[in-house]
């Protein structure tokens, strides 16, 4: 009886340290993408606003990547629920690349750690709840960059 | 034990270029039933992919992924018959752990 209170503890302990590691490096900006995807970034996903997933995800001020970012969606997205999206980059040492969709209600969908050898090039498929902008964050040589696209949604994808 | 993935790899000029479909629900925890009831979220949180014993991707996913999530990504190296590992970790614990086969190009 008692061991078992002992270990529930521990646990409790254990976890709750972790998390509490997590956001003091968060905060600090001292998340290096490696540690970062080492526990999933609950944080990160359950952010509500763009800033919010920024913050989480350790970025300040992104740089504008309108030219060194290849971001490809449709224009139009007849069906909400699966949209491709791919994001591609001509940048040197891209250690990261993130997907946000911003009126989604997660607006985080999806962070990929790219080890060297790995190429900038990433294609999958997200949700949309309605007409969005689908933003990619890449992360080449130690600094953010970002652009997006809007996608025109005619049906939701959220279900309800 | 999550559904088998479809994996597809093939290396040409070098580069290996790696497609995974993953059998997943995906739910939001958002979506409700017709009575009303509030479906748990249910989704797919990390996926990891492996050549030789080393990361070639490391991925985290949000409720915003599709259901049956896909995933396409390319790295340097990799020949012809060796051998590329795939694990997905969902919110419940569940994993899935598929191989595939290098396919020439």
């Amino acid at each position: 009886m008692n061991m078992e209170i002992d270990l529930q503890r521990r646990k409790a302990l254990k976890t709750g340290g972790g998390v509490g590691l997590l956001a003091i490096f968060g905060a600090l900006g001292l998340l290096q993408s490696g540690v970062a995807l080492a526990e999933w970034n609950k944080t990160a996903f359950s952010a509500k606003t763009m800033d919010d997933a920024l913050n989480a995800l350790g970025v300040i001020v992104p740089e504008n990547g309108a030219a060194s970012i290849q971001l490809t969606v449709p224009e139009i997205a007849e069906n909400g629920s699966v949209v491709p999206v791919t994001v591609a980059s001509t940048l040197a040492d891209v250690e990261q690349i993130t997907i946000f969709v911003d009126k989604n209600p997660n607006v985080l969908a999806a962070n990929f750690t790219l080890p060297q050898g790995t190429e900038a090039y990433i294609t999958t498929r997200v949700k949309m709840g309605q007409t969005a902008n689908v933003i990619a964050l890449v992360k080449a040589g130690g600094k953010f960059y970002r652009t997006s696209k809007e996608v025109k949604v005619t049906a939701g994808g959220c279900g309800g | 034990m999550g559904k088998p993935m479809k994996i597809r790899a093939a290396v040409k000029d070098g580069v290996t270029e790696v497609k995974i479909l993953m059998q997943h629900e995906m739910e939001t925890g958002l979506r409700k039933e017709a009575d009303g009831t509030l479906v748990p979220a249910w989704f797919i949180t990390e996926v990891k992919a492996q050549y030789q014993g080393r990361t070639v991707l490391e991925t985290q996913f949000g409720q915003s992924v599709s259901k049956n999530p896909y995933l396409l990504f390319r790295f340097k190296g990799g020949a012809a018959g060796e051998t590329i590992t795939v694990s997905w970790v969902d919110n419940k614990g569940d994993t899935r752990s598929d191989e595939v086969t290098i396919a020439a190009n």
